[in-house]
């Protein structure tokens, strides 16, 4: 047989005789004849050699323009152009990580099951809450299981949601606010602050609220967090967990629920995935917390091990009653993370977090200093990233500097009812721009404005 | 069948030396002052962010994270791979899990440049060959399941499921249908049922037959002008193909249901039939199963879900889609938005990177190849499951698919020992237990699923290794020995009870948290 099938011709005659049928086609006598295909019916192209495979997928990568030296990336909005350790390539990559199923036998599955526990750890500093589980799918879905833990937890389905959420994370709530009944009530920037004055009606039973918010900007939570703690509101911080090495965190600053894409850590832009969803929670919440948790335990001997726990929350136990359908999850990419943040360590992600805050301080000022063509949206307070008014068309400024060797960063276009943030351009500055890069970026911009 | 070929299947679950030491966690390794980071050079001055951001804001103190040298931390990563099971290593005959070999040239194509250094927000002039590679994934995996198009962007099975099912949701509003309820056999993946409450219907259960199927009597009485629809396994979670698919399919569209096909067992009937054929509406399939994409130790997986022709409309956005012609007369690709989509799914397009490997391995394969893949699992299924007939009887008879469920319960009756038991001696033998406890229409349930990559030493070897237990429960002394397995494996029985009621999740718990029932 063809492949990756081991088996010779001699072998399958064998194993048919064995089982006393006389074509392979017979194991498949079950099946309506009206509707089972001969071999050759499907419409595809002929199976083709390795080589052969991989330079059609070359073909495919050769038509793309990647991000380069000469495609200088100051894109940002959550997929972030990061230098990534060669041990955590090195490491991510060994295949007893890559080609292992879900630790159903713990007993073989301690690499996995141990990495996960420090990568839960790890979440858990980065968020400043005591419970983190063993990863979602990405930033998005996690907010999505947050909200559904809110609901499930204080029955209260009106969910206020500020737009200073990334505009996707916000369409994939309600897409799926669609089967929950949840009453999604998105709240307008003003300034690039959330405006919650401009909500009208009572009290809701959940605020997510971004931190910085998707215009990096860093809005005071002060308010947001008296306000929900008066009226018995939980709160949602969906924060940027770099940024964490910074500020005070999720926790410390009152969320119910934090949830984060974690890309930035030791993942590639990966034309947007896979990724990782961090999702984190207060320790009264662990009954409702959606997808794998990993706790420590003993074996028999009383030697220290791990396994997956509170497996009854799960839907292959709980099955209808469950309040998250989630089973598989993204382990490879929470292993990774967990990999590049140990690697960076205590002194590197505030050496990280700091370099992409001078990078974006000095493109800042670049653009001031370089006239009025393009000028900053807000003065606020940023970390990592912030919004540009352009004096011509966003998309038209994105395009003319494809070809000045530039992708310039995401037009905001739907989304946001603040007229001042729609049609403006989110840059994003990592540690890999160099002052020259950043200083001809400012030029560039200036040339295509003309 | 007298060969002298060795088994290539069994992994030494035996760590390099001295089996029974734990490893420290990193947090354990780690020595105040040290670091593995390094930075580029850049030349952009330093700024101190209290000079923009408010102090309040800011935190007091350091972030801790772990401080170790680059040369322990790669040790203490390597060690723990040292103590974990892969495909790699040897057979993983997980039931429903279709843990087949996930080849290597699909590693070498899921790193190329000019596929990952791309920002997803990238200008669609610069993403021609991902919306391209995405497009023609579509193209193949619509025509394996016989449907008229498909999205790619929810990122696992049960994200599939729930995708599927809002698609059904807003196609009965659309024609302005009240439906409230989605049948589901007893046998289905704990996701469905799962998955049908989040999208707001009402889980029914329908009860199997004696022969393991649906019961299509049985059907028939829940069906009615509230029944939204049904989702199958097709084979069924027992390994067994459905025979009366035909009937069950013009039952359910006959009071204007949908059928919803989980793909999930769909290794044993790809290029054989397709799901479109038998009548289903709406399919999900898992890439890290069927196309063979590494599953990560649980995760990323891919769950792209294919609908037919009415229901089109209704996919996520946006969606990659040939959008006209380039002035040299190639197909200009870009994102477009079905007119009644139910919306956006992923943060981004979908696990991009798993796409790669996914549409490798179907390149490679080609149409009737992926017709042998399918053989060949069903094959090794039947041989394995009539081989260990002796010991460990079936739960259904006959003929089955990719995998089959066998009952330890008469094992269990006249030795004591139970399926976790098999299962946990397995892995001394040096290969991955099968699934147990599911279904959960079966007492005692072993399910079996060795999938086309293991070679018939393999599969010997794998029979071997579970006839010797099944011997060795018939003796007092083996009966102890199975009752302390896995012994030689880096850890021993975990209390996993005690994990429960005393939660460790995180190295900072102090005392374990109190988890209330």
């Amino acid at each position: 047989m063809s492949g990756f099938i081991p088996h010779t011709t001699r072998e399958v005659e064998e194993m048919l005789s064995f089982l006393g049928l006389s074509s392979i086609e017979d194991l498949f006598n079950s099946i309506p004849a009206s509707i089972r295909l001969a071999k050759g019916d499907l419409n595809l192209p002929n199976g083709a050699s390795e080589p052969d495979v991989l330079n059609a997928i070359e073909g495919f990568a050769n038509s793309n323009r990647p991000v380069t030296n000469n495609l200088v990336c100051f894109a940002g909005g959550g997929a972030y152009d990061h230098d990534i350790s060669s041990a955590t390539k090195a490491l991510a990559s060994r295949s007893e990580f890559v080609t292992a199923y879900t630790p159903y036998q713990p007993e073989v599955a301690q690499g996995v099951l141990q990495a996960l526990f420090e990568y839960q750890t790890l979440v858990s500093r980065l968020s400043g809450l005591p419970i983190a589980n063993a990863s979602l799918y990405d930033g998005a879905s996690a907010l999505v299981e947050a909200i559904n833990l809110c609901a499930a937890q204080n029955k209260n389905h009106v969910i206020w949601m500020s737009q200073g959420i990334n505009p996707s994370f916000r369409t994939v709530v309600d897409t799926f606010a669609a089967g929950t009944g949840h009453e999604i009530i998105q709240v307008p920037l003003k300034k690039g602050l959330t405006d919650w004055t401009s909500t009208t009606g009572g009290p809701p039973g959940t605020m997510i609220i971004g931190y910085p918010n998707y215009l990096g900007i860093v809005e005071d939570l002060n308010p947001t967090i008296h306000f929900a703690v008066a009226n018995d509101i939980r709160v949602i911080i969906v924060y940027d967990p770099l940024a964490m090495a910074l500020l005070k965190s999720p926790g410390a600053v009152g969320a119910d629920v934090a949830v984060a894409e974690g890309q930035a850590f030791g993942t590639g832009l990966n034309f947007g995935g896979p990724y990782v969803g961090l999702f984190s929670t207060k320790n009264e919440y662990v009954r409702l917390l959606p997808g794998r948790l990993v706790g420590e335990t003993v074996d028999a001997n009383g030697q220290k091990g791990y396994v997956t726990t509170l497996r009854t929350r799960e839907q292959d136990i709980r099955r209808e009653k469950a309040s998250s359908n989630v089973c598989t999850n993204q382990t490879l990419i929470a292993i990774t993370a967990a990999i590049q943040l140990s690697w960076l360590g205590k002194s590197g992600i505030k050496e990280l977090a700091r370099r992409c805050y001078a990078g974006t301080e000095y493109l800042k000022k670049q653009l001031k200093e370089s006239g009025h063509a393009y000028s900053q949206f807000t003065d606020a307070p940023t970390v990592r990233e912030f919004a540009i008014r352009t004096p011509i068309a966003v998309e038209t400024v994105v395009e003319r500097m494809l070809e000045e060797g530039y992708l310039a960063g995401i037009p905001l276009r739907s989304g946001f009812e603040d007229s001042d943030v729609d049609g403006s351009l989110l840059v994003s500055v990592t540690e890999k721009r160099t002052a020259k890069e950043i200083e001809e970026f400012v030029n560039a911009l200036q040339r295509v404005a003309k | 069948m007298n060969q002298i070929s060795q088994s290539g299947g069994r992994a030494s679950s035996i760590p390099l030396m001295d089996g029974h030491s734990s490893e420290p966690t990193i947090f354990e390794l780690s020595v105040p002052g040290r670091t593995a980071a390094s930075f580029r050079t850049t030349g952009v001055p330093v700024k101190d962010p209290s000079e923009t951001i408010p102090a309040l804001a800011l935190r007091d103190d350091d972030l801790d994270m772990p401080e170790v040298s680059e040369r322990d931390l790669v040790a203490h990563f390597t060690r723990l791979t040292h103590r974990q099971y892969s495909v790699d290593l040897g057979a993983y005959p997980l039931g429903s899990c279709t843990m087949k070999y996930n080849p290597k040239f699909a590693d070498v194509a899921a790193v190329m440049p000019g596929l990952t250094n791309v920002h997803p927000n990238q200008p669609e002039s610069t993403i021609q060959g991902w919306l391209e590679l995405m497009v023609t994934l579509e193209t193949y995996f619509s025509e394996i399941t016989g449907m008229a198009g498909a999205t790619l962007q929810p990122s696992a099975g049960a994200q599939g499921e729930l995708t599927g099912l809002l698609i059904m949701r807003a196609y009965h509003k659309d024609l302005g249908r009240q439906r409230k309820n989605v049948i589901i056999p007893d046998s289905a993946h704990g996701t469905n049922p799962a998955s049908v409450t989040l999208s707001g219907y009402h889980p029914v259960t329908v009860k199997s037959g004696p022969n393991g199927l649906v019961d299509l009597e049985a059907l028939r009485s829940h069906l009615d002008e509230d029944t939204a629809g049904i989702m199958l396994t097709n084979p069924n979670t027992l390994g067994l193909f459905e025979k009366e698919i035909l009937e069950i399919s013009r039952a359910v569209h006959d009071v204007g249901g949908l059928l919803y096909y989980d793909g999930a067992n769909l290794n044993a009937v790809m290029g054989v039939v397709r799901p479109g054929d038998m009548g289903f509406d709406i399919v999900h399939s898992n890439l890290h199963k069927t196309f063979a994409t590494p599953h990560g130790g649980g995760g990323p997986g891919s769950g792209p879900v294919a609908v037919s022709q009415r229901m089109l409309d209704f996919l996520p956005g946006p969606k990659p889609a040939a959008v006209g012609t380039n002035p040299n007369g190639t197909t200009r690709y870009g994102f477009v938005q079905p007119s009644k989509s139910i919306g956006r799914i992923h943060s981004f397009h979908g696990n991009s990177m798993v796409f790669v490997r996914a549409l490798a391995y179907m390149m490679y394969y080609g149409g009737e190849g992926l017709t042998e893949v399918a053989q060949a699992a069903v094959l090794n299924a039947n041989w394995l499951r009539e081989r260990i007939s002796g010991s460990y009887p079936t739960a259904y008879d006959g003929i089955c698919m990719h995998e089959f469920v066998v009952s330890a319960s008469q094992i269990k009756k006249e030795t004591g020992m139970r399926g976790l038991d098999i299962a946990k001696k397995l892995l001394e033998f040096g290969f991955h237990s099968p699934t147990v406890y599911f279904p959960l229409v079966v007492d005692e349930a072993l399910m079996f699923e060795p999938t086309e990559t293991e070679s018939l030493q393999t599969l010997q070897a794998l029979a071997e290794a579970l006839q010797q237990i099944a011997d060795m429960s018939r003796t007092d002394e083996g009966k102890v020995e199975i009752h302390k397995a896995p012994t030689q494996t880096p850890v021993t029985r975990l209390d996993e009870a005690r994990a429960a009621r005393t939660l460790i999740p995180t190295f900072d718990v102090s005392a374990s948290i109190n988890v209330k029932q």
